[in-house]
């Protein structure tokens, strides 16, 4: 039914390189614009003499950027005294630092952009960009630059800043992050000496050694070792005593036993000065432990972090009316009973209730529903909304935690506690593995105490211990995941903990939000009947709507060729606030709009009226265009499912997973749906509020694992209760903290390839395991046989967690995931 | 030989050093970011291209007028 596009619609956008829609190609411009965002940026990295931005960005490769974001916001708020109590940090003199979060950073390119600012706004000191948590540390001259200039220039160049909240969380983040390095310095710097002392003494074993130097050297290596097994082995000591006043036995207790008996062994054998000793081979497990617990703690805070800008991203001001003025001030200083002015485009800071003016709010983040309702004096809205057209004025009803977005967040933040706990398979191993050791040890023991000395049942225990100490084994679970999570985070799959790859492994039920997650979210034509000559018309008259059905007829019949003369006598396009448009051509007056909207006025209605329910039926939402009164034609409007929708979920099921739909949306459409894309129409659970999807999940996991994959705050609180909650890209901020996975791509491709992945990832986590665990009975045998050295020990360890980390790397770099990103 | 029981704990004094050198690094929060110096070394040499109106353009107020928003 659609018109194919133009040929001309492969003219691409200056800024972003993305198409430009037909309707705004200007074929006598040389820079296009795909929409008024990309244009604003381009102007200002012009005017700047920032455009060798666009130059690095090919340098880099970074050529998907997303269209740009300009919110036009004036950022006066940001220069008031109560913000900059709040986030600003004051240095001596008038300078003064910040740390903001910037939304639209995406590719390496804009560190140049971002870092350029000292150079293009005086006044700027300096700007520095941290590309993972997309956050900018800067500080400038008070006396030279307000901070809302330099917001405003940021928001030009397409970043729009918001304040970092949460600062004592990041501080305690980088606090952790920074000891973490510390400790893995210093056992790297001993484990380096011990090393080559230990070269020096199986040298000294090979061709003879003065004894005054080999106790020298055992001393030392000694000193070293014990230094190293204390301060930064004691995070293993700490661990496993935990656990053990906890009554559970996790992978470090192993851990610790062996480098306790090492230790002290060690330590008495130099003392006595017989024995040998096993510092370089405990310095080694105590650097590659820590190495492998920094991997898997960095890889948990990448998603983190993009959680954090999204949680930054709720309004900092708004407009109140205080003494008859309109002031712009904090969200935090709002209180109920205040009046506050929303602009179009503007999220609302409050609950509350419409005392001025009309418009039409899109309630997408509550509700689910993407198409924008209208409200006018008197009618409630809610905090979260946006407001889509002309300015209102708001009562506010209910501030900050109170209101609805608030509560729905508490019950997200429940619902994380509330998730069933799943045993760590790494940890289960640790659990029978410290037994069968100690069981193990003491055979050993009692059977050289009873074939030779004492002394010598005690060496070859202690070397048992150590060789069978469980170092790869717990390296071979984070070393897999954390090369799993950075492959899928590479694929814009963000995966928050890496229990959910866990979870995920094995197949269970997959429950689908509709809207925005198996449909586009965005309304398109999919049937039109009536006069040909009425699209043209339609095309034209829809071109200035903001709707977003006005924009799907724009884009449908906007090509159609419309002759000069009715061209030239369109006169009065008004957009209506219930549901429709209505214009003048050639002294005609043509409607164009919703049922309710042409009930209003047309009296002819013919046979449409039928074919207004039997579209209701097949799950349209149906659009009429009334002449003069008269009806002409009727036009059925459908949010279609994704292109790939149906074969990720043919994936999906393929891979043993059961698909169902868990929807807001009316039963009709829902399962008109469910059918397009294979999922059995039986299967289908629609009209849900989103308390009582809560309940669905709840009630389908007791019946066993339960995934949700959903896009909006409606259902967040259900993605914090499954078993594994996944977010999918466009959806609200709240899902993002309530998820444990984020997907910042279209579709549900991915959502298949996360899947595989997982179960793949698992695969090659059981096989590492086993390589460890063979590697530890071989050495473990030998040990028992006696026939351990330290210098063997310490060949095997590292040679073991070798072997382990490139299987890992090999099998899961050769992972197929699909990469067709579809707009 | 003996030159050993001076030159293995002078070369621990030197690793004692580097390692010193290494907590400074990490409390200044030079190690706190690990990804973006990579990019920032490759746009060391490039710079604002210096325009006459560079100046103007940012100084003035960079922000919409009222009549851009609506």
């Amino acid at each position: 039914m659609r018109n194919p596009p133009p040929p001309t619609s492969t003219v691409r956008c200056s800024h972003c390189d993305r198409p430009v829609p037909a309707g705004l190609i200007d074929p006598d411009r040389h820079p296009q614009f795909c929409c008024t965002g990309c244009q604003v940026v381009y102007q200002t990295i012009q005017a700047c003499g920032l455009d060798g931005f666009y130059r690095l960005k090919q340098m880099v490769g970074g050529t998907d950027l997303p269209p740009a974001r300009v919110t036009g916001e004036k950022y006066v708020a940001y220069d008031t005294s109560e913000f900059s109590d709040l986030y600003v940090c004051k240095l001596p003199g008038m300078v003064r630092s910040i740390e903001l979060l910037l939304e639209g950073v995406s590719c390496s390119a804009c560190i140049w952009l971002i870092e350029k600012l000292p150079e293009v706004l005086p006044g700027v000191i300096d700007a520095r960009l941290d590309l993972r948590s997309a956050s900018v540390r800067l500080s400038w001259d008070e006396s030279k630059v307000k901070l809302s200039q330099i917001a405003c220039l940021l928001d030009r160049l397409g970043h729009p800043p918001h304040p970092a909240r949460g600062y004592s969380k990041r501080e305690l983040v980088r606090r952790e992050s920074r000891r973490m390095l510390i400790q893995i310095g210093i056992a790297g710097a001993l484990m380096g000496n011990i090393m080559l002392i230990a070269l020096a003494m199986y040298a000294g074993d090979l061709s003879g050694m003065e004894p005054v130097y080999r106790s020298f050297f055992r001393w030392l290596s000694a000193s070293l070792g014990v230094l190293s097994l204390t301060w930064p082995g004691a995070t293993f000591f700490v661990s496993s005593w935990r656990a053990i006043r906890a009554r559970t036995v996790n992978l470090d207790v192993p851990i610790a036993v062996a480098l306790l008996a090492g230790g002290v062994a060690g330590v008495v054998n130099v003392f006595l000065g017989r024995g040998e000793i096993y510092f370089d081979s405990l310095a080694v497990l105590v650097f590659l432990l820590l190495v492998g617990r920094f991997i898997q703690y960095r890889q948990h805070r990448r998603a983190d972090d993009a959680v954090d800008l999204m949680f930054s991203m709720t309004p900092v001001s708004c407009r109140v009316v205080r003494d008859n003025e309109v002031v712009e001030t904090l969200v935090e200083t709002l209180a109920v009973g205040d009046v506050v002015v929303v602009r179009s485009g503007d999220i609302l800071p409050c609950d509350g209730v419409v005392v001025q003016g009309e418009s039409a709010v899109d309630q997408a983040l509550l509700t689910g529903e993407s198409v924008p309702v209208p409200v006018q004096k008197g009618s409630s809205v809610h905090a979260g909304s946006v407001n889509k057209s002309r300015v209102i004025r708001v009562r506010a009803t209910a501030v900050g935690d109170a209101t609805r977005v608030g509560r729905l967040m508490r019950l997200v933040e429940t619902g994380v506690q509330d998730k069933p706990q799943i045993a760590r398979l790494a940890d289960r191993v640790g659990g029978w593995f410290l037994p069968v050791v100690c069981v193990a040890a003491g055979i050993i023991f009692g059977f050289w105490s009873w074939k030779t000395t004492m002394t010598q049942a005690v060496d070859h225990t202690v070397a048992f211990l150590i060789v069978t100490c469980p170092c790869v084994l717990s390296l071979a679970t984070p070393l897999t995941m954390g090369v799993a999570i950075g492959r899928l985070s590479q694929n814009r799959i963000l995966v928050k903990s890496a229990t959910a790859l866990e979870t995920l492994s094995k197949p269970g039920l997959i429950l689908l939000d509709k809207t925005g997650t198996i449909t586009r979210g965005q309304p398109q034509v999919v049937r039109f009947e009536g006069r040909e000559s009425v699209k043209a018309l339609i095309g034209e008259i829809e071109r200035h709507s903001q709707h977003p059905i006005g924009k799907a007829l724009h884009e449908a019949f906007g090509a159609c060729e419309l002759s000069g003369f009715l061209r030239t006598s369109i006169r009065q396009v008004t957009e209506g606030h219930d549901g429709g448009i209505e214009a003048t051509i050639a002294n005609k007056r043509i409607r164009i709009g919703s049922v309710s909207f042409i009930e209003s006025q047309a009296a002819d209605w013919g046979y449409f009226k039928e074919r207004v329910l039997e579209l209701d039926n097949a799950g349209e939402t149906s659009v009429l265009v009334s002449v003069e009164g008269v009806i002409v034609a009727i036009i059925g409007l459908r949010d279609e499912p994704r292109k790939d929708s149906a074969r990720a979920i043919r994936r999906m099921n393929q891979m043993g997973w059961r698909t169902n739909i868990l929807s807001g949306d009316r039963r009709g459409v829902a399962q008109a749906i469910a059918i397009q894309v294979g999922i059995d129409s039986s299967s289908v659970m629609a009209q849900n509020s989103p308390e009582e999807k809560l309940r669905i999940v709840k009630s389908l996991q007791e019946r066993g694992r339960t995934v949700m994959v959903g896009d909006g705050i409606n259902d967040a609180a259900a993605l914090a209760s499954a078993d594994v909650g996944i977010a999918v890209h466009g959806g609200a901020e709240a899902s993002l903290a309530a998820a444990d996975v984020y997907i910042a791509r279209p579709g549900l491709q991915p959502v298949a390839d996360l899947l595989n992945m997982s179960r793949r990832t698992m695969n090659v986590i059981k096989r590492n395991l086993l390589i460890s665990l063979g590697y530890n009975l071989l050495a473990g045998i030998l040990a028992a046989g006696g026939a351990m050295s330290p210098m063997l020990a310490a060949v095997l360890m590292p040679l073991s967690a070798a072997t382990v980390l490139s299987t890992a790397t090999w099998s899961i770099w050769r992972i197929q995931l699909s990469d067709t990103p579809e707009e | 030989m003996e030159i050993l029981f001076i030159v293995l704990p002078l070369a621990l004094l030197l690793a004692g050093g580097a390692l010193t050198a290494f907590f400074w690094a990490v409390h200044r929060g030079q190690l706190d970011d690990l990804d973006t110096p990579a990019y920032r070394v490759i746009f060391d040499q490039e710079h604002p291209r210096k325009d006459p109106h560079a100046g103007e353009s940012s100084g003035s107020d960079p922000t919409f007028t009222d009549s851009e928003r609506d």
